[in-house]
C-alpha cells in the first residue's frame, strides 16, 4: 500500500493492459485481503455499488465530482471509461482508507475500478461489469455523458438508474427517458432532487389547517428556472399537478428553446395559469423562484436568496388592507456536489412521489 | 370532509415532514449546554434547511447583554462546535433577529419582556407562532422557571399553536424529588406538553436497537427466558470526573448513567413489540417494563471508587484526588447492579448493569448470552471449546452486531472455537449521523415524543434506583478502590450468579 500524502488516504493499487474481467475481480479481491492484512482496522464498506458509464476525455471531471460528493459515497465505484477506437480493456484497481487509524478503531475502505474501453463493448457491457459488482448490494448505475445502449445493457444486473433530466438538450426527450427507464429501474433524477427545497418550502406553507384549503383555490404557478432547467421545473409542476389531481395538457413554447412556457391546468374549482420562464442571469443549474396564487387573493412566492429562500406573502382581501410579508427560510446552497451525493443517498430510498410527477410532467411536454 | 381536515397531499414522499412555524426560547442560553450543543444543533438544522419555515431564537439568562452581543456569543459557539464548517450567510440569517432576555428566572420581569418579543414575532408573521421553552438551567430552576411562564400566561396555546417545554436532565436527583417536580410541573402543563430529555435516546444507535428488535424476525423468538441465559450492559469510560467535581460528587454513578441511560438501555432491549411506533405506545411499553423490576436487594448491588493508577501510559490520579473533590467523598465512580425483570418473558434471566469512570476503555455495550446447546457432542481437548452463543450490541464506540457462534477448526480433527459474526453499522451506512441533540429538537417542535421521557416513566426508573441512592447515602463506608485504567474492581464479580463472568471491558 502506497500512501498519499495530500489526501491523506492509504491506497492500495493494482493495473494491467489487456485485461479480463476474472483478473481485475481478483485483484480487487487481493487488494481486501492485503489491505486488511496490513491493518486490521481497515473493513470494506458494504453500501452500494456505482457503475458510472463515462468518456475516457471527461472522466478526469466526473472523478473530481465524484470525489467531492462527501459524505454519501457509494462503497465501490466501477467507471467504464470508453475510449473511441479501442478494443481491448485497460483496468485500474484500488482500494483506498485512511492513511491513519486509531487504535481499536475501525476504517471503512472505498474501492473503485477503472476500466478502460470501446464503444464496441458498450451494447454487452452487463459481461464486463458484472463480476465487478459486490454481490447482493444495490446496484446504481450513472451514465452522465449519453450512451444510452450501455445503460440498457446494465438494465439486469442494476436496481437504480441515475440521471439528471436537466443536462440533455431535449427536455421532452429527457422525461422519455427516464419514464422508459422507470418502468424497470427506480429512477433518481438530479433534476428532481433540484427542486426538493421548494416542495418541502410549498408543502409547509399549506401545511396550517387554516390554509390548507387555499391549495384547492390555486389559481397561479409561475415557476422561473435556469435556461438549461426546464426539466427540474416541469417535474415541480407535475407534482403539484399529480398530488392536487389537476388535469393537464401541454404547454405552449414561448420564445425559443431557452424563452417560456405557459399553459393552463384544470382544477376542481377553477383553472390553474402556469408559467415556466427560463432565468438567462441564474448560473448554476435548477430553479430561481416559485409564486403560487390562489383564488382567494393569497400570493406567495419564493426566491434564492442570502443563507436560503426568500419568501415574500401578500394577501389582498375586498374591503381590508393588503397584508405583506418577507423572511427568510433558512438553508444552504447544496451546490452541484451536494446534489450528486443527495443523488446517491437517495438510490437507498424509494420515493413514491417522483413516478406520479414524472407522468404529469411528460403531459405538459406531449 | 373540508380541505382543512383532510391531510396535506403535499407532505408525502418528504423525508422533512413541515413543522409550524416556531419560536425557540432558551432558558441559560449562555451556559455550556447551549454553547456546545443546542445552539450547534440549530446551526445544522438551518444549514439543511430542516428548521420550520419560520423560525426564531430568543436567549434568556442572567448576565445583562444586548441582543447583538448575545448573537455575536452564539456566532462565536456555533463556529467553535459545530460539526460543519458553517456557510457564513446561513449563520447570519439565522442570528440576523435573534433576540435576548437578561434576568434571573424568578423575576417576573424577565417573562415580561418575554412576552413582548413572542407577542411581536407572532404580530411580524401574522400568526401565533409555536412556542418552544428549553429549560437548559441548572435543576433547581425547573420548577421556578415553568411556575412564571404559567404566571406570566406564556404557557396558554393561541389558535393552532403549541407550547412545549423541553425539560433538560436530571429530571430529579431522588424519587420524592421527580415525584415533585413533576407535579410542580404537570400543575401548569398538560403531559402533552412536556418533553423530558435523555440525550441518550436521540442517538441513533439507541434508535436501532427498535429496528433490530422489531424489524429482524430471526432473533425475536429467541428473545425470553428459553433462549437467554443472561445480560449484561456495560457503560465504561475511561476518562475521570474532568472539571466536573461540583455534579459528579453529588450525583454519583448511580444517578449520572444508571438512573436514566442503562435503564432506557434494558427497556428497549426487554418491552415488547408496541402496537405502533406513537410515543405513548412505546412509552407505555416501556414502563411495562421497568414495572417489572423490583428494586435490588443489597446484595445485588456494588460500588466502588477509582483509585490512582495509569492510563493511556500517564499516570493519572484516584477520584479523591481530583480536584473539586471532597476529602474523604463516599461517591461512587462505578456502579454495578443485578436487575430481574420479573414477567413471562425475562423471569430468571439476571440483568448485569455496569457502569464506570476511569475503566481500561470507553464502550456502551449490550452482551446477550444464550444457553448453551443442551448436549455437546464434541470433543473438548486441543481447543477453548464450544461456547454459548452472544449477540454483543455495541452502541460506542463503533456502534454494530457482533454474533459469537462456534465453529470448526480447520483440521483433521473435530475441535470447535468461538467466531465472529460482525456487522458495523459505519460499513453500511456511510453517513454522518446527525446529532442526538437535533433530532430531539426537531422532535420536540414537531411535538412527537417518542424519544422523550414521560412522567410514569421517570418515576418508574426512579422507583428502581432510590433505595440503592438512600441507601448508600444513609450507610457511608470506605469504598473499594479500583486502579484508574482498569478492568473495575474484582469484587464486583461477587453479584454474578453461577459461573457468569463479566465481559472483558
Amino acid at each position: 500500500m502506497e500512501a498519499t500524502a495530500s489526501s491523506r488516504t492509504t491506497d492500495g493499487v493494482w493495473r494491467e493492459r489487456d485485461t479480463t474481467p476474472a483478473a481485475i475481480e481478483e485483484a480487487i479481491r487481493r487488494l481486501l485481503n492485503e489491505a486488511h492484512a496490513e491493518n486490521a482496522s481497515y473493513v470494506p464498506a458494504r453500501v452500494m455499488n456505482l457503475v458510472c458509464i463515462v468518456d475516457k476525455e471527461w472522466s478526469g471531471e466526473i472523478a473530481n465530482r465524484l470525489r467531492r460528493v462527501g459524505r454519501h459515497h457509494p462503497s465501490r465505484t466501477v467507471v467504464c471509461a470508453v475510449e473511441p477506437r479501442r478494443t481491448t480493456l485497460d483496468a485500474v484497481a484500488t482500494v483506498a482508507g485512511p492513511a491513519e487509524t486509531k487504535p481499536g478503531d475501525f476504517a471503512v475502505l472505498r474501492e473503485t475500478v477503472l476500466v478502460t474501453c470501446g464503444p464496441q463493448h458498450l451494447a454487452r457491457l452487463d459481461t464486463i461489469v458484472d463480476p465487478l459488482v459486490v454481490t447482493d448490494l444495490p446496484t446504481m448505475v450513472w451514465s452522465p455523458h449519453g450512451h444510452p445502449e450501455a445503460v440498457d445493457a446494465l438494465r439486469g444486473m442494476s436496481q437504480i438508474v441515475l440521471l439528471d433530466s436537466v443536462s440533455e438538450p431535449d427536455v421532452g426527450e429527457a422525461l422519455r427517458r427516464a419514464a422508459d427507464l422507470a418502468g424497470e429501474l427506480y429512477v433518481v433524477d438530479l433534476a428532481w432532487l433540484r427542486s426538493t427545497p421548494w416542495r418541502e418550502r410549498i408543502a409547509a406553507t399549506f401545511d396550517p389547517a387554516t390554509v390548507r384549503e387555499d391549495l384547492r383555490l390555486l389559481s397561479s404557478v409561475a415557476i422561473r428556472h435556469h435556461p438549461d432547467s426546464a426539466a427540474a421545473a416541469l417535474l415541480l409542476v407535475g407534482w403539484l399537478g399529480s398530488r392536487l389531481g389537476w388535469e393537464l395538457s401541454p404547454l405552449v413554447s414561448r420564445g425559443g428553446a431557452a424563452g417560456s412556457r405557459v399553459g393552463t391546468a384544470h382544477a376542481r374549482r377553477q383553472d390553474v395559469k402556469l408559467t415556466l420562464d427560463a432565468d438567462a442571469t441564474m448560473s448554476v443549474p435548477g430553479l430561481a423562484g416559485v409564486a403560487l396564487e390562489s383564488a382567494s387573493g393569497r400570493a406567495l412566492r419564493f426566491d434564492r436568496g442570502e443563507g436560503g429562500l426568500r419568501a415574500r406573502y401578500r394577501h389582498r382581501q375586498r374591503g381590508h388592507e393588503d397584508v405583506e410579508r418577507e423572511w427568510t427560510i433558512l438553508g444552504a446552497s447544496r451546490g452541484e456536489a451536494g446534489i450528486l451525493g443527495e443523488g446517491i443517498r437517495q438510490a437507498l430510498l424509494r420515493d413514491p412521489t417522483y413516478g406520479p410527477a414524472l407522468e404529469a410532467a411528460l403531459v405538459l411536454v406531449r | 370532509m373540508s380541505a382543512a381536515d383532510a391531510e396535506n397531499p403535499l407532505v408525502k414522499g418528504l423525508e422533512r415532514l413541515p413543522v409550524h412555524p416556531t419560536v425557540l426560547v432558551i432558558f441559560g442560553a449562555t451556559g455550556d449546554l447551549a454553547k456546545r450543543k443546542l445552539l450547534p444543533a440549530l446551526y445544522n438544522l438551518a444549514h439543511e434547511g430542516a428548521l420550520p419555515e419560520r423560525f426564531h431564537l430568543i436567549g434568556v439568562s442572567r448576565r445583562d447583554k444586548a441582543n447583538e452581543d448575545f448573537a455575536g456569543e452564539a456566532d462565536k459557539a456555533i463556529r467553535s462546535f459545530s460539526r460543519r464548517e458553517p456557510d457564513d450567510k446561513v449563520l447570519s440569517a439565522l442570528l440576523a433577529e435573534v433576540k435576548y432576555v437578561p434576568g434571573t428566572f424568578d423575576d417576573p420581569a424577565v417573562y415580561t419582556a418575554l412576552k413582548t418579543e413572542l407577542d411581536a414575532f407572532d404580530a411580524a408573521a401574522g400568526q401565533p407562532l409555536n412556542r418552544a421553552f428549553y429549560l437548559s438551567t441548572a435543576p433547581e430552576f425547573f420548577p421556578v422557571i415553568v411556575e412564571a411562564l404559567g404566571t406570566a400566561g406564556l404557557t396558554e396555546s393561541a389558535g393552532q399553536s403549541e407550547v412545549r417545554v423541553i425539560i433538560e436532565k436530571p429530571f430529579g436527583t431522588t424519587l420524592a424529588e421527580a415525584q415533585d417536580l413533576n407535579a410542580r410541573v404537570l400543575s401548569v402543563l398538560d403531559e402533552s406538553q412536556v418533553f423530558r430529555i435523555d440525550h441518550y435516546l436521540g442517538k441513533e444507535t439507541v434508535q436501532n436497537m427498535l429496528a433490530f428488535r422489531f424489524a429482524n424476525s430471526m432473533f425475536e423468538p429467541l428473545f425470553n427466558r428459553n433462549y437467554i441465559d443472561n445480560v449484561q450492559i456495560t457503560a465504561a469510560e475511561d476518562i475521570g470526573i474532568g472539571t466536573r467535581a461540583g455534579y459528579y460528587d453529588h450525583a454519583g454513578a448511580l444517578r449520572d448513567l444508571v438512573q436514566n441511560h442503562m435503564l432506557q438501555l434494558l427497556t428497549l432491549l426487554c418491552m415488547e413489540p408496541p402496537v405502533d411506533f406513537s410515543a405513548d405506545e412505546v412509552r407505555s411499553e416501556k414502563v411495562k417494563v421497568l414495572h417489572s423490576i423490583r428494586p435490588p436487594h443489597r446484595d445485588e448491588v456494588f460500588r466502588a471508587q477509582y483509585g490512582p493508577g495509569t492510563a493511556a501510559g500517564e499516570d493519572v490520579a484516584g477520584y479523591l484526588q481530583e480536584d473539586g473533590v471532597p476529602a474523604g467523598s463516599h461517591t461512587e465512580t462505578y456502579a454495578a447492579l443485578r436487575l430481574h425483570v420479573e414477567n413471562w418473558r425475562w423471569a430468571g434471566v439476571p440483568f448485569y448493569l455496569r457502569t464506570g469512570k476511569r475503566l481500561a476503555r470507553k464502550v456502551t455495550e449490550i452482551a446477550v448470552t444464550f444457553k448453551p446447546v443442551p448436549h455437546l457432542a464434541f470433543g473438548e481437548e486441543g481447543s477453548v471449546g464450544v461456547r454459548p452463543n452472544q449477540l454483543i450490541l455495541t452502541m460506542q464506540p463503533n456502534e454494530g452486531v457482533s454474533l459469537s457462534l462456534g465453529a470448526k477448526i480447520p483440521g483433521n480433527r473435530m475441535r470447535i472455537r468461538p467466531v465472529n459474526m460482525e456487522f458495523l453499522y459505519g460499513t453500511a451506512f456511510m453517513s454522518q449521523s446527525p446529532e442526538a441533540y437535533e433530532r430531539l429538537i426537531m422532535d420536540a417542535m414537531r411535538g412527537d415524543a417518542t424519544l422523550f421521557t414521560r412522567n410514569d416513566e421517570v418515576e418508574a426508573q426512579w422507583r428502581i434506583c432510590d433505595p440503592v441512592v438512600r441507601r448508600w447515602e444513609d450507610e457511608p463506608e470506605q469504598l473499594v478502590q479500583y486502579p484508574a485504567g482498569s478492568q473495575g474492581p474484582p469484587e464486583a464479580s461477587e453479584l454474578l450468579l453461577g459461573d457468569h463472568v463479566w465481559r472483558a471491558i
